[in-house]
């Protein structure tokens, strides 16, 4: 394994805490949000936005950028303040959050939100429109990578397991799935509501690079997503990341209810002071 | 006009559109490098195989899984992609109907939808395999373009000028043999219906295989006096409103007619347009009567459900 600087690490965490204090501002703004699922993901994407991807917040459609489709597009609160805090537009363009007209809600628009690529929403179709990305990609010779955010529960749909065929029949390593295998979905444990295991076992039966990972280790996101060379192999890769639904808050973590949920003010101090007993050799 | 293409090359009396489908799109994609074409295990019945021959590594078969390959499609279509996705009507229209309205309707994509074996055209193959309601799935998606071609020439028509046309094409045709309206060359515009035929006692309003069949039944009606008016409606959206409410005014009287449920294609547009403009004029849609079709030889089936020159001119005489 190769060695990451710790220097690394640490700036990614810290970062991760900004995000999350983010979302939680984000929810109360909102009147409620994917809360849950939105921390699960956090660490993953911090070190996509932070570390592995390239892109160019000002230039949004830059040739070359790498490609981000969040295919469980309810996570939106949790992208939305990534996409402000490294450029895209302001934070205070969120301040109408799920209001009426605001480019901003529960769902990301593309044609509304500078840097996202995709509309998302309807859950098990990112997948395959990341593999339409790739193969436009893969036909221009291109270097860039599509990343492909999905929830655990929407493997439940059978599009995911078709474009999971035909990433494979097509050779789209430029394509990497990311799995955020938090373990719930809406109704409770994805294995009570409909089983997903042997997961790893299903995406390397569909012909993908396939690796579990702790997806709160900020060191084995930054390792495996450094790791990943499209030029080195012709399957597309899949990381499926355990996490945590609510990670970072007590009363939130591995509880179906927090799926989706509210906050107060006070409720949201409680919480964001409770992330900042994390952070490493201060702000 | 592309390269290498003239209407010229038509010239039997019957040319199936799908085949003059698959013969513009490789004379297109010699300029257009852009075009990419997706099929799903259909590429012998939808005639891509010559495209997929001249344009190999344009060309994906995504096997018969067609919601991905709707939603590749808009993945294609972001990256700068012009894809034509072809797969039959009954499933562009039904299978991936959310992929269609939530990854390419919603967000605006350049993705052309070219369906085939449209309405009744499967004949035997029944029900599963008949189309009778994409019309109007595919209209009341906002963002999406209608097309109805009548003929082989229209077909040709109406792919070339959607390569520029923004937004999402949904594109339906037939199987095969449909008969050729268009003999010489004419003005097409997406949005713009055809006066096929000037009348001022009657005006049917016909796309895909019920123009023809218009025309046979017209001549029937001229050779007794009724003077009619014919209308190749070949895009149901956006509808040329103003030629509905302009024949309305002069004739009085008006049928349409399609190889579609009488419910919200091409004859509930033109209800919605009379309505809307509050005139109350003799009015019949004629088509499928809100069933299901039973299971024959497309021109039997055409006969059992009156929209073939028979029930189009019985049509007209029970009104006139």
């Amino acid at each position: 394994m190769r060695e990451v600087s710790e220097d690394i690490i640490t700036r990614l965490e810290n970062k991760a805490i900004d995000i999350r204090k983010k979302i939680i501002d984000l929810t109360v703004i909102a009147g409620g949000g994917h809360i849950g699922g939105a921390l699960s993901m956090t660490d993953i994407v911090v070190a996509l936005y932070y570390h592995a991807m390239k892109y160019d917040p000002k230039q949004r459609y830059w040739p070359d950028r790498d490609r981000f489709v969040l295919s469980k597009g309810h996570g939106a609160i949790g992208i939305c303040p990534i996409l402000a805090d490294v450029g895209f537009y302001p934070e205070e363009q969120m301040s109408n959050f799920n209001g009426l007209d605001s480019p901003f809600g529960m769902h990301p628009d593309m044609n509304k939100i500078p840097g996202i690529e995709m509309s998302t929403g309807s859950l098990g179709h990112g997948l395959s429109i990341a593999l339409g990305i790739a193969l436009a990609g893969k036909m221009e010779g291109a270097k860039w990578r599509v990343f492909c955010m999905t929830g655990d529960g929407e493997l439940d749909e059978g599009m995911i397991w078709e474009a999971a065929m035909a990433a494979h029949h097509f050779k789209l390593s430029n394509l990497v799935a990311i799995v955020d295998r938090n373990g719930l979905s809406l109704d409770g444990p994805t294995e009570e509501v409909m089983a997903l295991e042997p997961l790893e076992d299903k995406w390397k039966a569909f012909g993908w690079n396939c690796m579990t990972i702790d997806g709160h280790s900020m060191k084995e996101l930054v390792v495996v997503l450094d790791s990943i060379s499209p030029a080195n192999s012709d399957k597309p890769t899949c990381i499926i990341a355990k996490t945590v639904k609510g990670k970072g808050v007590p009363f939130m973590e591995n509880v179906t209810d927090w799926h989706y949920g509210g906050l107060d003010d006070a409720k949201a101090e409680e919480i964001k002071n409770g992330f900042e007993k994390i952070r490493k050799g201060g702000r | 006009m592309p390269k290498g293409f003239t209407y010229n090359i038509i010239e039997v009396e019957k040319f199936a559109t799908r085949e003059v489908y698959g013969k513009v799109l490789v004379s297109l994609s010699e300029t257009n490098k852009n075009i990419v074409v997706l099929t799903a295990d259909l590429m012998r019945s939808n005639k891509t195989g010559d495209f997929a021959r001249a344009y190999p590594k344009r060309f994906f078969n995504f096997g018969i899984a067609e919601q991905n390959m709707m939603a590749a499609a808009a993945g294609l279509a972001v990256s700068g992609k012009i894809p034509f996705v072809t797969t039959f009507a009954v499933f562009a229209s039904l299978r991936c109907c959310e992929q269609v309205r939530t990854d390419i309707a919603y967000p605006k994509l350049n993705v052309r939808i070219i369906s085939t074996h449209s309405g009744l055209s499967m004949g035997n193959g029944g029900t599963t395999h008949h189309s009778t309601e994409d019309i109007a799935i595919m209209r009341s998606m906002a963002n999406m373009t209608v097309i109805v071609p009548a003929d082989a020439n229209e077909c040709a028509k109406a792919l070339i000028e959607s390569i520029e046309y923004p937004g999402p094409v949904y594109m339906r045709l037939g199987r095969g043999a449909e008969p050729i309206v268009y003999k010489t060359d004419y003005d097409f515009k997406i949005g713009r219906a055809v006066t096929v035929m000037d009348g001022k006692d009657v005006t049917i309003i016909a796309c895909g295989i019920t123009v023809m069949a218009a025309i046979k039944a017209a001549r029937r009606l001229t050779q007794e006096g009724i003077n009619t008016r014919i209308i190749d409606m070949h895009t149901i959206k956006p509808l040329d409103t103003g030629i509905v409410i302009k024949a309305a005014k002069e004739t009085g009287i008006i049928i349409t007619a399609e190889e579609h449920n009488i419910i919200g294609g091409l004859g509930g547009a033109v209800a919605e347009t009379l309505a809307d403009a509050g005139l109350g004029i003799k009015f019949k849609r004629l088509g499928l009567p809100d069933i299901y079709s039973v299971i024959g030889a497309p021109d039997d089936l055409y006969e059992r459900y009156g929209i073939d020159q028979n029930g189009i001119y019985n049509a007209v005489k029970s009104l006139i």
